[in-house]
């Protein structure tokens, strides 16, 4: 009687244990890095909600093989804070891969970790050639294009739309002084003429000495490389000198917080991004339906998507080569065509996405509107010196 | 020679002269009575500021009127509120730190800055990004070749002189200026002759930081922007333009407020490197009057403090 009872219990025993494979997924922990704080934290928390999505929709997904688990780390869009988090995630054995980092000041300086501890990761918004193209780190990939397509394809549509003299204003950070160098080398090609150019520290708040020297060169557009809250404080404050000058930008100042913080001067503001507006994508609108479900408080913002790809296509590569850093990135280093949310995607033998469209820009009544669908590309609004 | 040009440097340059000399007068008066420097008072600015811009949008929310009513309303509670929170911090933190070294006061002062610049980043409701703030005063202006005069800048800088005119005033020709002066002379003497002298450290504390909200209450017209950040810089140029001035010595806190704003002028717009290193100048340059003159351009009078 009491050997039976033992026998049922060890019988049930193993019945339990071989059944729990079948009931539980292994948990698989994946990273996103980017600004959560500081001046670009919009984007930043944007980012993180669209890969955080990712990982939702696909731990919904009864196919899915593992339970994924995201860990989110805020590189506050600085260097030493950057790479503390990078190093942070990439020692943790059990982070598999990571979407990292909106700020190329950033991006450049971690790159080394990844590599150093393995890690492979996917950047969602960072454009500093460098990232990619200043390493053979096979761990390191980006969905987005660099500024070298970004500022070939502006210089060609400002001169193009007649503009002929520029005053340019750039942060000295690395990502600003990029933007500037390819910037220039390419309005230089397109026949633009630069009077002036000034290179300003990223956390200045006053640039009343540096426009009233662009004011006197009387340029027609005023070019500004950098984020976010210095294109702010440089548009606000060529009103108060009574610059009439357009003023352009690049993808750093894209976002919500611009308009927010220029309020109406933002208006007519050009600048330039990488990826085709997410509403024309295949899957752009089924994203911004799945997110607005999700019942996120913050926007996407503008580079949300590509978070989102970045995230699924490293939830993708744990499917298919599982949990296991050195087998994503093999896998990582095979993608051709490969269809995301943001367009096809294929890696070069530097890790960058090689086809990345770049979409004009500009705002139109508080948003930032494609410019082929605005009101200024058919001529019903003027930008300022046209 | 283009004085389009050269009269709106100096026009930008009196701007924030202006509020370098509005923060470097608060931390003269510091100084003056107690023999200390209070390093969170840039981020005490930031508070007025973050104060004046909730007050702001209170108003429009419930719908008040014209905006130079707004203005006024907004001014006064961010100053009232900050004097009350400068008098708060010279209760709590200073007074008990009466008579300890004075590295313990500094120490003290600049971690209090990082809490309070942090809470406004931390809780204020969106508190990493930055704000517009409101044009308050009419954005009249009048360009004349390079040159574009403002009338919201121009009533800015005569109400902060006023401002300073009213602070030295106070300090002056008022009894309770005389009780400053008696404390920041010779504190002991001060008492036996019947001065309250805590009374007289919190009010003083509270003027300073008084003056740092209507500095901050400028800077937000100004610049149309504000963000948690702003009283870093603001108070190590303030420090250093009281300084370079002399400590305790209000003229010296507006001379070295001007001569600040003025340097970093001619680092951004007559120098031929990047606009990038005008605060390297400016500071170099205050580095090289403290080396050759360390009490500051004006010195400090023994005889009479404040």
């Amino acid at each position: 009687m009491k050997s039976s009872k033992i026998l049922c219990l060890v019988l049930g025993l193993m019945m339990a244990l071989a059944a729990t494979p079948a009931l539980a997924k292994d948990t698989v922990q994946v990273a996103f890095i980017g600004p959560l704080t500081g001046g670009v934290s919009a984007i930043g928390v944007g980012g993180r909600n669209s890969a955080d999505l990712a990982v939702r929709l696909r731990n919904a997904d009864p196919k899915a093989k593992y339970k994924y688990e995201l860990v989110v780390l805020d590189d506050e869009c600085k260097p030493n804070a950057g790479v503390q988090v990078a190093t942070k995630a990439a020692a943790d054995k059990k982070i598999i891969a990571a979407a990292t980092q909106y700020c190329s000041v950033v991006a450049l300086a971690a790159v080394d970790v990844y590599h150093r501890f393995g890690l492979p990761v996917i950047v969602w918004g960072a454009v500093h050639p460098g990232i990619t193209y200043g390493n053979t780190y096979k761990e390191v990939h980006r969905i987005n294009g660099t500024m070298i397509n970004q500022n070939e394809v502006a210089a060609k549509f400002v001169t193009g739309l007649g503009y002929k003299t520029w005053v340019l204003l750039y942060d000295t950070t690395d990502y600003g002084k990029g933007m500037y160098e390819y910037f220039s080398k390419y309005l230089k090609q397109n026949g633009g003429k630069v009077l002036g150019s000034f290179g300003v520290n990223a956390d200045q708040q006053d640039f009343t000495a540096e426009l009233t020297q662009a004011k006197k060169l009387n340029p027609d557009v005023i070019w500004f490389g950098g984020l976010t809250p210095l294109g702010v404080r440089i548009r606000l404050q060529m009103d108060k000198l009574g610059i009439k000058s357009q003023f352009q930008s690049c993808s750093g100042i894209i976002s919500d917080a611009f308009i927010t913080g220029a309020g109406e001067l933002a208006e007519g503001t050009i600048a330039f991004r990488e990826g085709e507006p997410v509403e024309d994508l295949p899957g752009g609108k089924w994203f911004l339906k799945e997110y607005e479900k999700a019942g996120y408080k913050e926007a996407p913002d503008a580079f949300g998507p590509f978070a989102f790809a970045a995230m699924n296509m490293i939830l993708d590569g744990i499917e298919a080569a599982g949990p296991n850093r050195k087998a994503v990135v093999k896998w990582l280093s095979n993608i051709k065509d490969y269809k995301t949310i943001v367009g096809q995607v294929t890696f070069d033998d530097h890790g960058q996405n090689i086809s990345p469209a770049i979409t004009k820009y500009v705002v139109q009544d508080g948003k930032w509107v494609p410019w082929k669908s605005s009101e200024y590309a058919s001529g019903k609004r003027k930008l300022k010196n046209r | 020679m283009d004085f389009g040009l050269i009269a709106q440097h100096i026009a930008n340059g009196l701007m924030m002269g202006l509020i370098y000399a509005l923060v470097a007068v608060g931390f003269t008066l510091f100084f003056g009575v107690l023999d200390i420097i209070k390093f969170s008072h840039g981020d005490v600015l930031t508070w007025g500021v973050f104060t004046a811009f909730s007050m702001y949008l209170l108003l429009t929310w419930m719908g008040l009127g014209h905006p130079v009513v707004i203005l006024v309303i907004v001014a006064v509670v961010a100053m009232a509120a900050i004097a009350l929170l400068g008098a708060g911090i010279a209760k709590v933190l200073i007074i008990p730190l009466k008579g300890a070294p004075p590295l313990n006061v500094l120490l003290i002062t600049l971690m209090l800055g990082t809490v309070l610049r942090e809470s406004i980043r931390l809780f204020y409701p969106d508190g990493a990004n930055p704000k517009h703030f409101p044009a308050l005063l009419p954005d009249w202006s009048y360009s004349w070749g390079n040159f574009t005069l403002r009338f919201d800048n121009t009533v800015m800088l005569i109400s902060g002189l006023l401002m300073i005119v009213l602070v030295q005033l106070l300090i002056k020709r008022t009894k309770l200026g005389m009780a400053i002066r008696a404390v920041s002379q010779d504190e002991e003497t001060a008492r036996l002759m019947g001065i309250n002298f805590n009374l007289v450290v919190y009010i003083t504390f509270a003027l300073g930081s008084a003056l740092a909200a209507f500095a901050g209450v400028a800077y937000g017209l100004y610049y149309n922007e504000i963000n948690f950040n702003i009283g870093l810089l603001l108070g190590a140029i303030g420090f250093s333009a009281a300084a370079v001035g002399g400590f305790g010595n209000i003229y010296g806190a507006i001379v070295g407020g001007f001569l600040f704003a003025l340097l970093q002028t001619i680092g951004a717009a007559a120098l031929p490197f990047a606009s990038a290193y005008k605060d390297v100048f400016a500071f170099g340059v205050v580095i090289i009057i403290m080396a050759i003159k360390p009490t500051g351009l004006l010195g400090e009078k023994e005889t009479e403090r404040v």
